[in-house]
C-alpha cells in the first residue's frame, strides 16, 4: 500500500481533494461530538430546575448583550479550592435551559455560577451602578444605563418564551400570557439582578 | 508602468482585487489592534469605560476579537489566496465578478457586524457573536469564495494542485462546516436568536467550532500563506514534499478532535475530555513537522535575513508558530489545565499565536507582496526594519506579562492554607494583576505602533503605483512542477 501514490491522485483532482478534506475533517466531530447531542444525561434537568422566569430571562439576555461572560465564568470546577471559594461544583443538569451556555473561558472577575443569594439586591444595585463604591479596587465597568431602560423595552418577551417552548422548555400558556405583565414597572437592572440572584440555586442546597 | 487604467482583460491575473483585500485588511488591522489597546487600557484604568455602553469592556473586547480575526485575518487570507491560487494554477481567476461580490459582501458584513456588536446584538458564543442575519450573509459570501477558489483550481493548467492550495482549501471547507453547525439557532426577532443547542451540548458544539476556527482559519489558512510566500521569498523550493503531505493530512484529521480541551474539568463527559487531551498532544507532531518544513526551506537562504525585512518577519512568525503549537498541547494536559484554565495565560497563548504567528506572517507577506503588486519599490526599508523590532518587543512583552499574570492567578486561586481554606480572596489576586496589565498595555502599544508604521509605509508604496498587469506563463504543459 502506497499512501503517497494515493495522494498523487488526490492532488490532481479538485473534487477528490475537496471530498478528501471534508471526509478526514468530519471524523472527529462524528465520533466525539455527535453522540453527545443524543446523550440524554446531558439534556436532563437536575431535580428542581425550573426554566427562567420572564424577568430572569430578560436579565440573562442583558448579561449576553453586555458580554459579561468574557470576564465572568459560570462553571465551578470539581476542585477543592474552587468548591471552597465558590460553592458546590457545577452539574451538567443545571444548564439544560441555557441557550447559549455561558460557562466562559476567562475569570477577570470571579465565577458567578453560585453568586445567587450571596449578596443583597441593594449590594448588586450599588455595584452595577458604581463597582468601586462597594469594591474599591474593582476594575469592572459601571452599567448606569441599565437603570433607565425598561425591562420590556424590546417588547418581545412573549416571542422569546414561545421560541424557547418550541425548543422544549416547559412554559405553560399561562406563563406566556402573563409574561409581559411580569415585566411591568421593572428596569433592566431589576432583570439582571433577578437573574444573578437565581444563579446556581438549582443545586438543591447541596453544600 | 504607464498610467493607463487597468482593464479586466481576460488574459491577465485578476490582481486588483488582491490590492483591494490587502488595503482593507491593513485598515482592519489598525482598527482591531486599536480596540485591543483600548480594552487593555480599560483593565488598567476602568474610568476609560466612560459609562458608555459601546465603550464598555465587554462590547469593545468582542469588537476587538471579531475585527482582528475576521477583518484583518480573513481579508488577508482571501487576498493572498486569490493571488497565489492564480499563480500556482497558471490561470486567471475563475468568475472575477463573483470575486468582487465576495470582496464587497465580506467588507459590508464586517462594517455592519462591527456596529451591531457595539450596539449589543450578540449571540453570546465566543468568536461567533454575530447574530443570525450575519451568519446567513457570511455563509452566502463564503460559498461564493469557495466557488471562485475551487473554480480556479478546476481550470488550472498545471496537473498537481500545489500544497498552499490544500491548506487554503481546507480552511475554506472546514470553516464553512463548523460555522454552519455552530450558528444553528431559532430567531426571535431580527436581532435576537436562541441557540439550537443548550447547556453542555451547546458548549461541545461551540468549542468544536471555536477550536477549529483557530485550527483551520488562524492555522490552516495561514499555513497556506506560508507555503506560497515563504518559498517565494527564500527563492528555494519547499524542503520536503513528503513531509508536507503527511503533515497536511495529519493536521486536517487531528485538529477537529481537540476542541473539548477548552472544557477540561467542566460539566462534559470525562471520555470526551481525555480524548481531546490525547488528540491535542498528538497535534504537536503535524504542527512541528510543518514548522520544520518551513524553517528548513529558509536554510541556505539565511543571508537574505540581513537584507530582506519581509523574510525576517516570516521566519520569526514560524518561531512563534512553533512556540504556540507547543504551548497549546501543554495547556491541554489536564494537570496543567487545572492551573491555566480561566487565567491570563490563555490570553497570552492566544496572542503568542495571533500577534507572533498570524500578524507577523501577514506583515512579512505584505512587505513582499505590495511592492510586487504595485511595481514599485517599498516606500521605506528603514521603517520596515523599525516595525520588525517594535513587533518583536511588543509581542514578547505581551506574552511574558500574560505568562506571569496567568501562572500567578493559577497558583494563587488554588492555594489553600493550613486549615484547608482558600488563602487569598479573589480581589487580592485581582489586585496582584495590576503591574502585569500595565506591562501588557505597553507591549500592545509597541505592537500597535509598529502596525501603524507598516500601514503608512504600505499606503505610501501604493499611492506611487497602480496594480501591475501580469499574464500567466503561456503554454505551460501539464505534468510539470
Amino acid at each position: 500500500m502506497n499512501l503517497l501514490a494515493l495522494h498523487k491522485r488526490l492532488e490532481k483532482h479538485t473534487g477528490l481533494l475537496i471530498f478528501g478534506i471534508l471526509f478526514v475533517a468530519s471524523i472527529g466531530g462524528l465520533v466525539q461530538i455527535l453522540p453527545s447531542l443524543f446523550q440524554e444525561s446531558l439534556s436532563t434537568p437536575i431535580a428542581g430546575l425550573k426554566p427562567y422566569s420572564p424577568l430572569e430571562l430578560v436579565g440573562r439576555d442583558i448579561y449576553i448583550r453586555e458580554s459579561c461572560s468574557v470576564c465572568h465564568s459560570q462553571q465551578v470546577r470539581p476542585l477543592l479550592a474552587e468548591v471552597k471559594r465558590y460553592g458546590p461544583y457545577s452539574r451538567v443538569g443545571e444548564f439544560v435551559y441555557d441557550r447559549p451556555f455561558l460557562w466562559g473561558s476567562k475569570r477577570t472577575g470571579p465565577d458567578l455560577h453560585r453568586i445567587g443569594g450571596k449578596y443583597t439586591d441593594v449590594w448588586h444595585r450599588l455595584h452595577m451602578l458604581n463597582p468601586r463604591a462597594v469594591v474599591p479596587t474593582s476594575i469592572m465597568p459601571a452599567y448606569p444605563w441599565l437603570q433607565s431602560r425598561s425591562a420590556d423595552a424590546d417588547g418581545d418577551i412573549e416571542q422569546k418564551l414561545r421560541a424557547l417552548r418550541w425548543l422544549g422548555h416547559p412554559y405553560s400558556d399561562a406563563d406566556i400570557e402573563t409574561a409581559t405583565e411580569a415585566l411591568d414597572g421593572k428596569t433592566e437592572l431589576d432583570a439582571l439582578i433577578a437573574y444573578l440572584q437565581m444563579l446556581g440555586k438549582s443545586a438543591g442546597g447541596q453544600q | 508602468m504607464s498610467a493607463t487604467t487597468i482593464s479586466s482583460h481576460p488574459t491577465h491575473y485578476e490582481d486588483r482585487i488582491v490590492t483591494a483585500f490587502t488595503m482593507c485588511s491593513i485598515i482592519w488591522a489598525v482598527l482591531g489592534m486599536a480596540a485591543g489597546v483600548y480594552v487593555a487600557a480599560e483593565l488598567v484604568w476602568p474610568a476609560l469605560n466612560f459609562e458608555q455602553p459601546w465603550l464598555s469592556f465587554g462590547r469593545l473586547r468582542t469588537v476587538h476579537t471579531n475585527v482582528v480575526i475576521f477583518g484583518f485575518g480573513v481579508s488577508a487570507l482571501m487576498g493572498t489566496s486569490i493571488y497565489s491560487v492564480q499563480r500556482t494554477c497558471h490561470v486567471r481567476l475563475f468568475a472575477p465578478e463573483l470575486a468582487w461580490f465576495v470582496f464587497w459582501g465580506w467588507q459590508i458584513v464586517l462594517i455592519l457586524g462591527g456596529l451591531s456588536l457595539l450596539a449589543g446584538y450578540n449571540a453570546g458564543k465566543e468568536y461567533a457573536e454575530l447574530e443570525w442575519p450575519f451568519d446567513i450573509a457570511i455563509t452566502v459570501v463564503w460559498v461564493c469564495y469557495a466557488v471562485i477558489f475551487f473554480g480556479t483550481i478546476a481550470k488550472r493548467k498545471i496537473a498537481p494542485i500545489y500544497v498552499s492550495n490544500w491548506f487554503y482549501g481546507a480552511f475554506i471547507i472546514v470553516i464553512a462546516m463548523v460555522h454552519v453547525v455552530n450558528s444553528l439557532a431559532l430567531p426571535v426577532s431580527l436581532t435576537k436568536s436562541y441557540s439550537l443547542f443548550a447547556g453542555a451540548q451547546d458548549a461541545l458544539v461551540q468549542w468544536w467550532y471555536g477550536h477549529n476556527a483557530v485550527g483551520f482559519l488562524l492555522t490552516g489558512g495561514f499555513l497556506g500563506m506560508m507555503y506560497y510566500f515563504l518559498p517565494k521569498q527564500a527563492e528555494r523550493p519547499i524542503w520536503s514534499y513528503r513531509l508536507s503531505v503527511v503533515a497536511f493530512w495529519a493536521f486536517t484529521y487531528s485538529y477537529i478532535w481537540a476542541g473539548p480541551h477548552h472544557l477540561l474539568y467542566n460539566s462534559i463527559p470525562e471520555w470526551v475530555q481525555s480524548l481531546a487531551m490525547a488528540m491535542s498532544l498528538i497535534l504537536l507532531a503535524p504542527s512541528w513537522a510543518t514548522m520544520i518544513n518551513g524553517i528548513m526551506t529558509v536554510s541556505g537562504a539565511w543571508k537574505k535575513l540581513r537584507t530582506d525585512p519581509a523574510l525576517k518577519f516570516i521566519v520569526l512568525s514560524l518561531a512563534f508558530y512553533g512556540l504556540a503549537t507547543f504551548e497549546g498541547p501543554m495547556m491541554s494536559i489536564k494537570t496543567v489545565n487545572v492551573f491555566s484554565h480561566f487565567t491570563e495565560w490563555t490570553i497570552g497563548h492566544v496572542h503568542s499565536g495571533a500577534l507572533g504567528w498570524n500578524a507577523l506572517i501577514v506583515f512579512g507577506t505584505y512587505y513582499f507582496l505590495v511592492p510586487r503588486l504595485m511595481g514599485q519599490p517599498l516606500h521605506s526599508r528603514a521603517m520596515a526594519n523599525v516595525h520588525f523590532w517594535l513587533a518583536l518587543a511588543g509581542v514578547m512583552l505581551y506574552v511574558l506579562a500574560m505568562w506571569g499574570a496567568g501562572i500567578s492567578q493559577g497558583l494563587l486561586w488554588l492555594s489553600l492554607d493550613d486549615f484547608g481554606e482558600v488563602r487569598y480572596s479573589f480581589i487580592e489576586v485581582m489586585e496582584a494583576m495590576a503591574p502585569y496589565y500595565l506591562l501588557r498595555l505597553v507591549g500592545g502599544l509597541l505592537f500597535f505602533t509598529g502596525a501603524v508604521l507598516m500601514a503608512v509605509n504600505l499606503f505610501m508604496t501604493m499611492f506611487n503605483g497602480q496594480t501591475v498587469r501580469v499574464t500567466p506563463p503561456i503554454a505551460a504543459k501539464s505534468g510539470g512542477h
